[in-house]
């Protein structure tokens, strides 16, 4: 009885925890995407209430429909960072297992190699890249964006997929090589679907930054049919900074893209979370 | 009959493809750079100039005011992702792997958002919300009798860098809660069912089963905090321009760098010296990182289940 009523009191005390938290992450998108659907003096009279009819307003996302091409930019963000976390994941994960897995003479001396992309800003790079694209015929294409986005993910990947991969145990890929099985079939068949959790989770991470990167969009594809939606919401609110309207609506159309991609990937990270790491 | 060891082919096919593509489009540029940072515009033309640009950098007063000006800033915004933002995370992911508890998912995702808006949106959201003119902290701080504790805390000097760490804290706590949260689950069952026989439960299981069991996440977030940190910009950048005010007082490395690289204003930028300051990020990271990887990581014991 007493200890039914202390783990009742726990619960309302996480929930509790949780609750603050989850209002002070939201709060900030909330004023945002509310004061959007306002008309201009409502946003300053009554920036908390809600868009009632009497304040509700259009003119933002009317403004910001009119410039741009907004699904345009969503389909070639949504191109770059698919084909780009791919790779990443695929060469990440490859990688990670040969030095996770195998001894060989330098092992650890790649693997340090490996980890340095993790210390260092690619964009410390910046002209050299430039130039190279330039020399290749890649500037203002995709293919420039998706190179440099694999090269910028994957020592994270590779760092924290083999943190996971150590703890895989030896005699399961042991079992599989006594029945036989290639190096390459316990890789694809036994290892990666273990670290099912730590790929969702290095996939979300790797994804964020390639999202919302305004750097390389800027330098390698500013050109207007490869442009993506954070440089093009950037131009926008440098175009429209007093404009409140519009730049709440342009924040608001920012943000639901980005939003819907995470929902799908956090499916994916809570079946591979829930599928059981090695239990 | 010599025993030699065939040789491991499938080794280098799982490597090759991630070690090319790395190195082509991130080491091979990046030692341009620091090779640049060797090089200055002389008398006749760019000359080799050793490493006078790092004593300049260091001992100039010209420059090392402003550089030891920014990796103090630096070290203060460190500091608080340590103090702040991992513990907050490791508190919630610790709260949301609680078995069967209600709405989880909710939460995670909830708290997660901040951290996949771009910083475009989160500085000019968090501007609009702090400033003075629109008001919406004032408001809230009226709402519960506060409103002589409001201040415009990102144009004041003592106040702006913590304040500008904090909202980082904000977007970034969902990181460490998320890495730390995949390591809980992956604790085995048998491990937590053994404890509890023990009648360890609740917050002394936390302790004394679980946390070591993940001192290793806590680890690598640690370090990926430090290299975050040290790498930072963007935030500072849309928030406060590259001129990092007021008065410089949120300059950190990464401003500091951009600034000098790409030149500002009437300034021009200078590719030499630029060279040079990510020269000694780079040094400063890589000595983080060794620290942890041969004084920290070394001692941290790894458990197969």
């Amino acid at each position: 009885m007493a200890r039914a009523r202390a783990s009742l009191g726990r619960t309302v005390a996480a929930h509790a925890v949780l609750i603050t938290w989850t209002v002070i992450a939201l709060f900030p998108v909330f004023v945002t995407v509310v004061n959007s659907f306002k008309s201009r003096r409502a946003i300053f009279a009554e920036p908390l209430a809600l868009p009632w009819p009497e304040h509700f307003d259009l003119v933002g996302y009317a403004t910001v429909l009119k410039q741009g091409d907004f699904f345009g930019y969503f389909q070639n963000s949504l191109i770059v960072t698919v084909v780009s976390l791919f790779f990443v994941l695929l060469f990440g994960a490859m990688a990670a297992f040969a030095l996770s897995e195998y001894r060989f003479k330098g092992n650890l001396l790649m693997g340090l190699y490996l980890a340095l992309g993790i210390m260092i800003p690619i964009r410390l790079g910046t002209v050299a890249i430039l130039e190279m694209m330039v020399a290749g015929g890649l500037v203002n294409t995709l293919t420039a964006l998706i190179l440099v986005y694999t090269a910028q993910g994957l020592p994270l990947a590779v760092f924290i997929l083999s943190e996971f991969m150590k703890t895989v145990s030896d005699d399961l890929k042991n079992a599989g090589r006594i029945d036989g099985l290639s190096e390459y079939a316990i890789f694809f068949t036994l290892v990666l679907p273990l670290v099912r959790p730590a790929m969702a989770t290095v996939a979300v991470f790797t994804m964020i930054p390639i999202w919302n990167d305004l750097w390389f969009p800027l330098i390698l594809a500013p050109a207007e049919e490869v442009k993506t939606i954070t440089l093009g919401s950037q131009v926008f609110i440098g175009q429209f900074v007093t404009n409140w309207n519009a730049v709440l609506a342009a924040l608001s159309l920012a943000i639901v893209p980005v939003l819907v991609l995470y929902l799908i990937f956090s499916r994916q990270l809570i079946r591979g979370i829930t599928a059981g790491a090695v239990k | 009959m010599a025993a030699r060891k065939p040789v491991r082919w499938h080794i280098a096919v799982f490597l090759a493809p991630a070690v090319v593509i790395y190195t082509a489009i991130m080491i091979i540029p990046l030692i341009g750079t620091l090779n640049l940072s060797l090089f200055n515009k002389g008398a006749d033309g760019v000359e080799f100039v050793g490493l006078s640009n790092f004593a300049t950098l260091f001992g100039d007063p010209r420059w090392s005011a402003s550089f030891w000006n920014a990796l103090g800033n630096n070290a203060w915004f460190f500091f608080i992702h340590m103090l702040v933002q991992n513990p907050i995370g490791i508190a919630l992911a610790a709260i949301l792997s609680t078995p069967r508890l209600r709405m989880a998912a909710f939460y995670r995702t909830a708290i997660f958002i901040p951290t996949i808006l771009s910083f475009v949106i989160v500085g000019f959201v968090w501007k609009l919300i702090l400033s003075p003119i629109w008001g919406i902290a004032p408001g809230l701080l009226d709402l519960v009798g506060l409103k002589s504790l409001f201040a415009p805390w990102l144009g004041r000097e003592d106040s702006a860098l913590t304040t500008l760490a904090l909202i980082s804290v904000w977007q970034f706590v969902g990181i460490p809660m998320m890495l730390i949260y995949a390591a809980l689950l992956s604790i085995p069952d048998e491990v937590l069912e053994a404890a509890e026989m023990d009648g360890i439960t609740g917050i002394s299981q936390f302790w004394k089963i679980k946390l070591p069991l993940i001192l290793p996440s806590i680890g690598i977030i640690s370090i990926l905090t430090f290299v975050g940190n040290f790498n930072a910009f963007d935030l500072i950048y849309v928030a406060q321009g590259a001129l990092a005010g007021p008065d410089f007082s949120t300059d950190i490395l990464g401003t500091f760098l951009y600034r000098t690289f790409f030149g500002f204003q009437l300034q021009l930028g200078d590719p030499y010296m630029g060279s040079a300051i990510a020269g000694a990020m780079f040094g400063i990271i890589l000595l983080g990182v060794c620290v942890y990887l041969f004084g920290i990581q070394t001692r941290l014991r790894r458990y197969q289940f």
